[in-house]
């Protein structure tokens, strides 16, 4: 017969910085050490070499930073905390976060941010493809470009792009606000440039401050919503 | 889902541990295609050697001893072609000094019924089926010197779980041809290529963009022009390795839902489905690390 005890409660000092390092530990016990982390914490993750799923699922104030690349899914289902990422990151980064901040020091593959409801993205150099893809209220800001079918499916949220964008931007947007420097290859369907007024230049360099850049707002177009794909037209009513 | 690693090594000093790099990356790759998998290498020593042709046979029974296909093959060549087979891992290597076409030709006359799954003068191509890394191991691809290497870890979608459906796919001289996706028109292409005379092996998707490829060079593409054409010609998802005796190119469909990353350094070329698989390189700190854009063709020739 075994007998079950109560786990002892964490002992953890919430001063001092914990270290994880993966080639050491496994990706499981990193998560569910964050998983039980105490707000105020700091966790450096070192030798990360690309793994999937580090640092998913925080919902707790604590700063965790990765020294090195990251593998798909980095900072999934993130909340609240704050983790860097010193290299690049792979597949789907930021999935569906919530709040709280996400920074990638280099490039982030496909999908960045894709269904994020809060928070904010920060990837210094460039996105891949289908950045900010159904994106439900977060805010990204890209230093660099972002590839094609960005902000596909937009609904509500900003995203900044400091470099270039793919093509088929804002394709069947709803309500996100986009912001491109750069050149966009192509509009995608229902996505227009709209005029860059007071309010947005303001919201703007609130955005480039937060992601701690120095972009002028004014150097900035930005697209959005026709809003004819999703209002029902009676002319389309054959359509249905 | 399928996985790629491949390496081009630019710095010969390298060449000894072309093996070994490649293991470490394959080993990263697995989870992306445990069902079956294939390996290239060139100008490895003890699998080719320079001025000998050498064929890849399926498997490591043909039905006869080694000195039996070596004695059947020899009477049909020269008398100075130094007709040679030996069986690696899961794998029959025949080798003669003489042009491939005519070792193709001795071959399947000695036997009759060989898949051949590589040719040239530089490469050597292993496949089964089974876990991606007892089939290097088999190969015993940890030890193997050479100047590059190609892996692939398949999960089979579009033909069944078969060695021969496995890749890469080697067609023509020296040329191999990796995966990660699915072609949806290759029926067709098939048709067509068939009728133009080109014989298959299997129903494998794949070997219709190789065959394809082996066709456009056939008639005077470069390889980066070869896949441009393969871009217009089929259609589907797509992540391609394709290696010669001297080049490395790496192509994905304009959709690009298939995923590869580059790392370049002085020393190599490595690509792989997944940055953890180029994580073990050496001097991957200071690398130049991309994801290739959708529908470019990117080539690196030695």
């Amino acid at each position: 017969m075994v007998t079950l005890t109560a786990p002892e409660a964490p002992t953890v000092d919430a001063l001092k910085e914990q270290a994880v390092d993966l080639a050491v530990s496994t990706v499981r016990e990193l998560n569910q050490a964050i998983h039980t982390a105490v707000d105020g914490q700091a966790w450096t993750v070192t030798s990360p070499g690309g793994k999937h799923s580090l640092a998913v699922g925080i919902d707790a104030d604590i700063n965790v930073t990765i020294e090195g690349h990251a593998g798909y899914y980095a900072a999934g289902m993130h909340q609240k905390g704050d983790v860097t990422i010193n290299g690049n990151a792979g597949v789907g980064l930021a999935e569906n976060i919530m709040s709280g901040r996400v920074h990638v020091t280099g490039d982030a593959s496909q999908s960045a941010a894709a269904t994020g409801h809060g928070g904010l993205v920060v990837i210094d150099g460039n996105a891949g493809a289908r950045c900010g893809i159904s994106m439900k209220g977060v805010d990204i800001v890209v230093g660099g470009n972002i590839g094609h079918m960005s902000a596909f499916m937009a609904q509500a949220g900003r995203l900044v792009v400091c470099g270039d964008a793919g093509d088929a931007l804002g394709d069947s947007i709803y309500e996100a606000r986009l912001y491109v420097k750069g050149t966009v290859a192509s509009l995608g369907a229902d996505c227009i440039q709209k005029p860059l007024r007071e309010e947005h230049l303001a919201e703007l360099a609130e955005l480039l401050a937060a992601a701690g850049r120095t972009d002028n707002p004014a150097d900035f177009k930005r697209y959005g919503s026709a809003r004819n794909l999703y209002h029902f037209h009676v002319d389309n009513s054959t359509s249905y | 889902m399928c996985g790629i690693a491949a390496l081009q090594l630019r710095n010969p000093s390298l060449h000894p541990q072309m093996g070994s790099l490649l293991s470490s990356m394959l080993c990263q790759i697995v989870d992306r295609g445990p069902d079956s998998a294939g390996l290239a290498v060139y100008n490895t020593p003890g699998l080719v050697s320079p001025g000998t042709s050498t064929l890849s046979l399926l498997g490591k029974d043909q039905g006869m001893t080694t000195a039996a296909i070596t004695a059947g093959v020899a009477a049909l060549l020269p008398s100075d072609a130094a007709a040679a087979a030996r069986v690696v891992g899961d794998t029959t290597l025949v080798s003669a000094a003489v042009g491939t076409d005519l070792l193709v030709k001795a071959v399947s006359e000695t036997l009759p019924a060989a898949t051949i799954i590589g040719r040239g003068e530089h490469v050597a191509v292993m496949k089964s089926v089974g876990h991606p890394m007892e089939i290097a191991a088999e190969h015993g691809l940890e030890a193997m010197a050479g100047s590059q290497g190609l892996s692939h870890t398949r999960m089979a979608t579009e033909s069944a779980v078969t060695a021969g459906g496995s890749h890469p796919f080697s067609v023509a001289d020296d040329l191999c041809l990796v995966h990660n996706g699915s072609f949806s028109n290759h029926a067709t292409v098939r048709r067509e290529l068939k009728r133009e005379g080109v014989v298959f092996d299997s129903e494998n998707d794949t070997e219709v963009g190789a065959r394809y490829v082996a066709s456009r060079l056939k008639q005077g593409d470069t390889l980066e022009e070869a896949l441009v054409n393969l871009g217009k010609v089929l259609d589907g998802f797509y992540t391609l390795v394709v290696t010669t005796a001297d080049s490395m190119a790496v192509v994905r469909d304009p959709i690009a839902c298939k995923p590869a990353i580059i790392a370049e350094t002085d020393d190599y070329v490595a690509m792989a489905s997944e940055y953890r698989a180029l994580a073990g390189l050496p001097g991957i700190n200071n690398a130049r690390i991309f994801e290739p854009e959708p529908g470019k063709v990117y080539t690196w020739s030695l």
